[in-house]
């Protein structure tokens, strides 16, 4: 006889990571779903990915030279994308995952699977995007003849870091939209906002603007990639470690507490 | 071990009804709240946020348990609690009290074509909808030409669905539903949709599922013929509640039974909360028909008692009443002209009755207010009661049997008759027809 299966509330945190792990078929299919439909009827297709962050660096490189930025001794574009590379991630996560109950409330309230596959497979798709950018920063790195420096190493660590953040993020925007619709608004302005307070003015050296783990993590993709002056700033990389730990806790714990009542306020 | 396959253990349900999130308790209020008076906001969270908040107790202490390779058909009204009693055995929410213990995997086919994306072809959906009910990718690929062949859609098959007609779509999601191999499937009035042809190869196929290879099937709907022609026990569920478990054609007496006997003709309305308020001044005790069945015609005076207590001296008092069609759409509102009041502690039992109503046939349900003046000269509320003395407009049966018909689109008034004359310009000679 097949496994016994037991509904009553308050289930167990054991028996939804085993469901979140049955159902892994399932996030794999609407992972592909999105990827499928994200570039359906568009000419360039998965092009987009590339397209617009290349065309933010272009801006921000005219920004920089006119404003004259330091970029430590690397090239003006080469120094942008570096940063912009995360941010993509950070900020195309962000604003699918706040609406993605919105899209696919249909399917919550008619149907059974571990509600945390939704915003995670918004986390993927975002870091599917995020290697086909990293191909032009490729690209970039051998235009300019650049050699990167031994810390690069550290590169994959980053690379996790900004998922998680990502992540974190991902998870308590898409809870409180579904709760508070007011977040559709929100969203757009940290995004368009986080743009300068993180890539364009880091604010180098200020604490104040180290707190925002982004920053963090951009320095640190700097150092990874670029090294010379672009040294890491060591508050605001504890900050960025503790605040994407915190994030990503506090992101499970408040998406849980929501998914419980999710299918009966969506 | 018992041969039941779904034991269900007090099973009851809690919503709570107005003011939540939904309802304009946005973003902005928590955070008007939060920031006008913290220590206030912080003490209302730490207590039960819904306190004060309607109770609806969707299931009420539900028992009953299902055996291996029944077919289990759920009947009853709208509100009687079948889409909750669905939703908790398919896991979409979870009940506020109570227990089910279910051996074998569940499918559950609350929609056809959950999940079904417009812009994906039919070869993606099948994979995707195949997924989203449970299926294993390797599942589907087995089965993909025997679902293609059920659904009847070869030639479509990479045309994105958007571009399907209905029929096509619904046949596709049932052809991959129809192929799942749960151990129990629960199906909700899936077969609403798609033309009488394929209702019927679709009834036939769950019946072969249920039959031949011994599946168990939950089975919801309003069609109590459906009901009678695929189940051989069902529920009937009575406002959240077990009225009757045991063989379908008892079970559908007993269902027809309790929607005629369930006509009542008094309302107490003492105990129950406002939702609108007033001030309370004078307030409503019970309301009543004076007659065995709330039924009325539609030439006949609509006419009921409502007995009302003052709390305090209230000098005059009139009453109006606004008439709501069954879905909750106002028809129209009427007050009386202003009449002596009470006096303190008095009661007294008022006859309203609305001259020729005009109302069709159909289900209707009231609000009523008592208060002082009129919508011409400023009113106060005293009391606001809604979804009261709910009430049956019959057709007419002529002297010789025949009833006359009105249609729903027709709306909700019978106008007076219409009167029509040639125009004068028209054949010159102004003669009424």
């Amino acid at each position: 006889m097949a496994q016994e299966l037991i509904i009553e509330a308050g289930r167990t945190e054991g028996q939804y990571w085993r469901d979140v792990w049955r159902y892994r078929e399932l996030f794999y299919f609407l992972a592909w779903r999105d990827f499928l439909i994200r570039y359906k009827q568009t000419y360039v297709g998965v092009a987009w990915a590339l397209i617009r962050p290349v065309l933010t660096m272009f801006v921000l490189t005219m920004v920089g030279k006119f404003g004259k930025l330091p970029t430590g001794g690397a090239p003006g574009p080469l120094f942008f994308f570096c940063a912009l590379l995360p941010w993509q991630f950070f900020s195309t996560t962000l604003s699918e995952s706040s609406v993605s109950f919105v899209y696919n409330a249909n399917l919550v309230s008619k149907i059974y699977f571990p509600r945390l596959v939704v915003p995670a497979s918004c986390v993927i798709i975002s870091f599917v995007d995020f290697f086909v950018s990293a191909v032009f920063l490729v690209i970039l790195i051998f235009y300019y003849r650049f050699i990167p420096p031994a810390a690069i190493v550290f590169l994959p660590f980053f690379v996790l870091l900004i998922f998680g953040a990502s992540l974190g993020a991902g998870l308590w925007t898409a809870a409180l939209t579904v709760k508070f619709r007011d977040f559709r608004f929100v969203v757009p302005f940290i995004v368009q906002f986080g743009l300068f307070a993180s890539v364009l003015f880091p604010g180098k050296g200020h604490l104040l603007y180290s707190l925002n783990p982004i920053v963090g993590i951009i320095d640190g993709f700097r150092w990874c990639i670029l090294g010379g002056e672009n040294v890491i700033y060591w508050p605001a990389f504890v900050a960025s470690v503790l605040g994407v730990t915190f994030m990503v806790i506090t992101g499970l714990w408040y998406f849980r507490k929501t998914e419980r009542i999710l299918a009966d306020i969506i | 071990m018992s041969d039941a396959i779904i034991t269900i253990e007090n099973l009851s349900k809690l919503y709570y009804l107005g003011n939540n999130v939904r309802d304009g308790r946005g973003f902005r209020h928590i955070i008007e709240d939060a920031v006008r008076n913290p220590v206030q906001w912080l003490k209302d969270k730490s207590r039960n946020l819904n306190a004060g908040k309607e109770e609806f107790w969707a299931l009420k202490d539900v028992v009953f348990d299902i055996k291996q390779g029944e077919v289990v058909g759920i009947i009853g009204r709208n509100g009687a609690g079948k889409s909750t009693l669905l939703k908790i055995l398919s896991r979409i929410t979870e009940p506020t009290t109570g227990r089910i213990s279910i051996k074998g995997r569940v499918a559950s086919l609350l929609e056809v074509g959950t999940g079904f994306h417009a812009e994906l072809t039919g070869r993606e959906n099948i994979f995707l909808n195949g997924a989203i009910l449970g299926m294993s990718k390797a599942e589907i690929k087995r089965k993909f030409d025997e679902i293609v062949a059920f659904s009847e859609i070869e030639k479509f098959l990479d045309t994105p669905v958007k571009h399907y007609s209905s029929g096509m779509y619904v046949r596709l999601a049932f052809a991959v539903a129809a192929h799942l191999e749960p151990e129990i499937l629960i199906v909700d009035e899936v077969l609403a949709v798609g033309d009488a042809a394929f209702q019927k190869k679709c009834l036939g196929k769950m019946q072969e599922v249920s039959r031949s290879e011994g599946r168990t099937v939950i089975f919801v709907s309003h069609n109590i013929a459906a009901v009678l022609q695929l189940t051989s026990r069902a529920v009937v569920l009575d406002k959240g509640r077990v009225r009757f478990y045991g063989p379908t054609e008892e079970a559908v007496e007993q269902y027809t039974k309790a929607i005629d006997s369930d006509s009542t003709v008094f309302f107490p309305v003492d105990k129950l909360p406002r939702k609108n308020g007033g001030n309370q001044s004078a307030h409503f005790l019970s309301f009543r028909f004076d007659r065995p069945a709330p039924i009325f015609s539609s030439d006949e005076n609509f006419r009921f008692l409502a007995k009302i207590r003052a709390a305090e001296d209230v000098p005059q008092l009139r009453l109006s009443v606004t008439i709501f069609t069954a879905e909750g759409v106002p028809i129209g509102s009427c007050s009386g002209a202003e009449r002596p009041g009470l006096a303190r502690g008095k009661e007294t039992e008022v006859e309203v009755s609305i001259p020729n109503s005009r109302l069709a046939p159909g289900h209707y349900h009231c609000g009523v207010s008592v208060g002082k003046g009129d919508h011409r000269t400023g009113q106060v509320d005293f009391d606001v009661i809604i979804d009261t003395l709910a009430f049956e407009v019959r057709a007419e049966e002529g002297a010789d049997g025949t009833v006359s018909t009105w249609h729903r689109n027709w709306g909700s008034i019978v106008f007076p008759d219409l009167i029509q004359n040639s125009h004068k310009n028209g054949n010159g000679n102004g003669n009424r027809l």
